[in-house]
């Protein structure tokens, strides 16, 4: 069977995850600036927890390119990382998993995740400058 | 002057609504469909040609293969009898909705009964993305060792059933059982978990079992 067409949008070799993640944070940037009335946008904030498996300057790489020609282009990218946090549902510890899996205080091993798995553009920074308006409106 | 807009959207949200869709395209054609994550050389792919083989008899089965090239994999799938679609990623280490859904495009639905989708041999980003299948299997291997679970939490969590294959090889490697389950117990407590090999065959009843079982809630649920 032939193999089916390589999916792989922006062409690299060997992209990692963090390409479609980037992708993803452009187009989620550009619609709600588009919706605010805004000509650029200027910073963009991520929440990241932890446990997400992003590596911020993988991100910031592959900003730098998929960005480039948008309403977007050259905006700082803001990470705001949450530390991951286990809570014991048996006895109500509060640990980090750098430290133990099972429950440090009291070795059980049922625990939920209360932090740590985040992962959303919180917000971004826009300008409305006439000079600007048709950056934006050219963009996909 | 600059404003701040708050946005508060998920980034990979339109990912998941495209796995929502694909869902609902397999439940609509009656299409029950497993999704295998796994390392490198962990066994997927002996797991498919296994579970594929040993159940031709009974269910109409499909494989769809993720790899970043190469279609040895589903070549293999489809040697052992099913109907087998490859997606070469073309560098992407993960399948995602929009992947999924193009090699949906390429099979008639309407005659599966179980679809197996291979994921790219990868512990990481696979787990990110979710594809619209109705369970994710993670097949673990013994050679790996036992410290997996508490490294790649993300992966361990998020799976509905874990395969260990290789077990026949207990004898020959460090891999401490006991310590490997207390991980997996402690990030996905009661997770259903079959020790197997693939290569001697022992501990795969148990897991074809379940796997038939799956199928028939699956038509059960829809009705």
């Amino acid at each position: 069977m032939l193999p089916s067409e390589p999916v792989n949008k922006a062409g690299f070799n060997e992209a990692m995850h963090e390409l479609a993640i980037t992708e993803s944070i452009l187009e989620i940037a550009l619609r709600h600036g588009r919706s605010a009335g805004a000509t650029r946008i200027t910073d963009l904030h991520l929440v990241i927890g932890e446990l997400s498996s992003v590596v911020d300057e993988s991100v910031q790489f592959y900003w730098d390119i998929v960005s480039e020609g948008t309403a977007a282009a050259g905006a700082t990218l803001h990470f705001r990382r949450v530390p991951a946090r286990l809570v014991c549902r048996a006895c109500g510890h509060s640990y980090s998993p750098r430290q133990a899996l099972p429950c440090p205080a009291c070795g059980r091993e049922d625990i939920t995740v209360a932090a740590g798995e985040e992962f959303y553009l919180e917000a971004i920074d826009v300008t409305s400058e006439e000079a600007d308006a048709v950056a934006l409106s050219e963009t996909p | 002057m600059t404003q701040r807009v708050a946005v508060v959207e998920r980034i990979l949200g339109a990912n998941d609504r495209l796995a929502a869709d694909n869902r609902a395209r397999l439940d609509a054609a009656g299409v029950f469909s497993l999704n295998f994550l796994a390392s490198p050389g962990a066994g997927k792919t002996s797991l498919v040609e296994q579970t594929v083989s040993l159940l031709a008899g009974q269910l109409r089965l499909a494989v769809i293969d993720g790899d970043i090239a190469t279609s040895i994999d589903a070549d293999r799938a489809a040697a052992a009898g099913a109907t087998a679609v490859q997606i070469n990623t073309g560098g992407e280490c993960h399948l995602d909705a929009v992947m999924l859904q193009g090699a949906l495009d390429q099979l008639d639905l309407t005659a599966i009964d179980l679809l197996i989708v291979e994921n790219v041999g990868n512990l990481i980003c696979p787990a990110n993305f979710a594809l619209g299948t109705h369970k994710s299997i993670l097949v673990a291997s013994v050679p790996e060792g036992d410290d997996k679970p508490y490294k790649y939490p993300g992966t361990y969590r998020g799976v509905d059933a874990l395969v260990i294959n290789k077990i026949d090889l207990l004898p020959y490697v460090r891999f401490d059982m006991d310590y490997f389950r207390r991980g997996v117990a402690a990030l996905n407590p009661g997770l259903v978990t079959f020790p197997l090999s693939c290569r001697t065959g022992e501990g795969l009843e148990a897991w074809l079992d379940w796997v038939v079982a799956q199928v028939a809630a699956g038509e059960i649920a829809r009705g």
